[in-house]
């Protein structure tokens, strides 16, 4: 019952996805009670991931090696690692942008061949359009998948109202603060309320208060749309507030060494307060100890390196 | 000075508002007066060697000769037929051919800009094109297609292409990834990506090309014509030339400056209009005080 109100309140052309949605759904009611999974959101499935460059000197480099890694519909994940680590070249093929050189990623059960459908990706960069107004900014989504602008005006209104930025429909973003600025692609990447939320260091360019601002504004926004997410950071606080799984990679080549489940309850509220309870600090612990090798190896490499 | 300023009472914010405004004033009067100044300098020390002999003015000219010409040329007009008619013709040319260099610089460098096959392609031969002196052309224009508009538009259109083809060019491939990469994930098709983020992205460098672009279209027309025309502000430059008139070219130049000018001062509104996005120049927001 819970999935037919929200799918019909997704203004979404019922052809697009339909059979992801079922399937999904299928799965997460074995696993998440239904009323908590978004109609959108999807697993993500990423077995024996493997991806090899060739430098611009004509070596071939491994960057990520043999990855294999499930995110549940409607989980926030975080992956931390060590700087070049292959983080960013992970989340390039969940997206589809680009393609591995060996392994598999799945999302909603379907292999993926070129560009993901329903994932909106935010970067540590900004990745607003300079010469789009706030308003048109947020619009881009819908109007990219053919919604006319009568009606995607009115839903990106209501967007820049749930982050809070009602009347700034008209500014340019450089006449927005960095925390403005990244509420605007908040909002322009869960306007079109996708199936997964793919976020490479989103807010690794701000100060700290404005981080914990984001950080408690962004859990709010996920708990109303619940996508999959796959978060990268190398704040490891940030990391165990936000997400219910941690994944630890190895550096150069990048691959999973542990994963922790966190078990903090939701809603987590204020980010900032969960700081400081004991279940917390234990987590943070744990999983520190197992990075800190990690973090001194990469250290050493690029040192020796230097 | 220093005594005034160390009894203002600095908390005071209209204070400052109002110091800064004066401020303000003052420094663009004595830029006012500078300016002025140089002209004054230079224009009355031409009238004043030419006057007394030490450059001959049958050579170098005189101010008040060339603001007699420049009269003469408006009120009896020239050779060729009134002067209104003979700028029109300059101006058709140079517009003509700005406007076909700019679509072709455009249409061509964002092309070969988003396509790495095509400009690896055509790069060598655009090279080559580029280093011949085009001014060249001119004359293989005027063989091939006569005295008429025709090659002057040609020729106008060639300069500016060049200047429009490599910004555009450069102004693609500097586009930020990643808004190619996040307008790929929404689901944009190539055309979605040109027109969400190549295009508008480029445009900053385009606009800025235009600028010299149009000169260079006044270049083309003017050069073209003194190569060979019926009609034309370079026409009446090279007959001038011919019978030993330099204050006729001034004038002339005179003219196609205030031409050149106006064309910047729309350009600079067209810039102003579609990169309104642009922060400012820190220059004009922040003011010292």
């Amino acid at each position: 019952m819970g999935q037919k109100r929200d799918s019909g309140l997704v203004p979404q052309p019922p052809s697009l996805c339909s059979q992801d949605d079922r399937e999904v759904n299928a799965m997460a009611d074995t696993r998440i009670p239904p009323t908590e999974v978004g109609a959108a959101a999807a697993r993500i499935e990423l077995v024996g991931l493997t991806k090899r460059f060739i430098t611009p000197k004509g070596d071939p480099f491994t960057a990520i090696s043999d990855v294999t890694l499930t995110v549940e519909p409607g989980q926030f994940c975080a992956i931390v690692g060590p700087t070049g680590c292959g983080k960013s070249t992970t989340l390039a093929q969940v997206s589809g942008l680009e393609q591995p050189s060996a392994g598999t990623v799945r999302v909603g059960g379907q292999l993926v061949q070129g560009v993901t459908r329903g994932v909106s990706y935010m970067f540590q960069a900004d990745s607003l359009f300079p010469w789009k107004t706030v308003l048109q900014n947020v619009m881009t989504g819908p109007v990219l998948t053919g919604t006319p602008k009568r009606q995607a005006t009115p839903l990106a209104l209501d967007w820049l109202r749930r982050v809070g930025l009602s009347g700034f429909e008209d500014r340019y973003p450089h006449q927005l603060s960095g925390g403005m600025r990244k509420r605007v692609a908040m909002a322009a990447a869960l306007i079109n309320e996708p199936r997964i939320l793919l976020m490479d260091e989103p807010f690794g360019a701000l100060d700290v208060q404005t981080k914990a601002i984001m950080q408690t504004e962004l859990l709010q926004l996920w708990e109303q749309l619940r996508p999959s997410v796959l978060f990268i950071t190398h704040d490891l606080d940030e990391a165990v507030a936000l997400s219910d799984r941690v994944v630890i990679m190895t550096s150069s080549p990048g691959t999973v060494k542990d994963v922790f489940d966190i078990d903090l309850p939701r809603p987590r509220g204020d980010v900032q307060d969960i700081r400081h309870e004991p279940h917390f600090q234990e987590l943070q612990g744990r999983i520190w100890s197992s990075l800190k090798d990690e973090v001194d190896r990469a250290y050493r490499q690029t040192a020796a390196a230097a | 000075m220093t005594a005034a300023s160390a009894t203002l009472p600095l908390d005071r914010d209209v204070d400052l508002a109002a110091n800064a405004r004066r401020a303000r004033a003052r420094n663009r009067t004595w830029v006012w007066v500078g300016r002025v100044l140089v002209a004054v300098l230079f224009i009355g020390g031409w009238q004043l060697l030419t006057s007394i002999g030490v450059l001959d003015k049958f050579f170098y000219g005189q101010p008040s000769a060339v603001w007699n010409s420049l009269v003469s040329l408006f009120t009896v007009g020239t050779a060729f037929g009134s002067i209104w008619l003979n700028l029109g013709i300059t101006v058709q040319e140079a517009l003509e051919g700005f406007v076909f260099g700019t679509i072709a610089g455009v249409v061509i460098g964002i092309l070969l800009g988003s396509n790495r096959y095509l400009s690896n392609v055509f790069s060598p031969y655009i090279k080559v094109l580029n280093s011949i002196p085009r001014i060249v052309l001119g004359s293989i224009f005027i063989v091939a297609f006569g005295l008429g508009v025709g090659p002057k538009i040609l020729l106008a259109a060639v300069l500016v292409f060049f200047a429009v083809f490599f910004n555009a060019f450069q102004g693609v491939r500097e586009v930020d990834q990643n808004l190619v990469a996040n307008v790929r994930v929404l689901g944009a098709s190539s055309f979605g990506v040109a027109r969400h983020v190549t295009i508008p992205s480029a445009m900053t460098w385009i606009i800025a090309s235009l600028h010299t672009a149009f000169g260079f279209a006044i270049i083309g027309a003017l050069v073209a014509e003194v190569l060979g025309a019926q009609l034309g502000i370079g026409l009446i430059i090279s007959q001038a030339q011919g019978q030993f008139d330099p204050d006729t070219v001034f004038a002339c130049m005179v003219i196609m400056a205030v031409v050149t000018l106006g064309a910047e001062y729309l350009i600079t509104l067209l810039e102003r209009a579609l990169l309104k996005w642009r922060p400012p120049v820190r220059s004009d927001t922040q003011q010292a005080i």
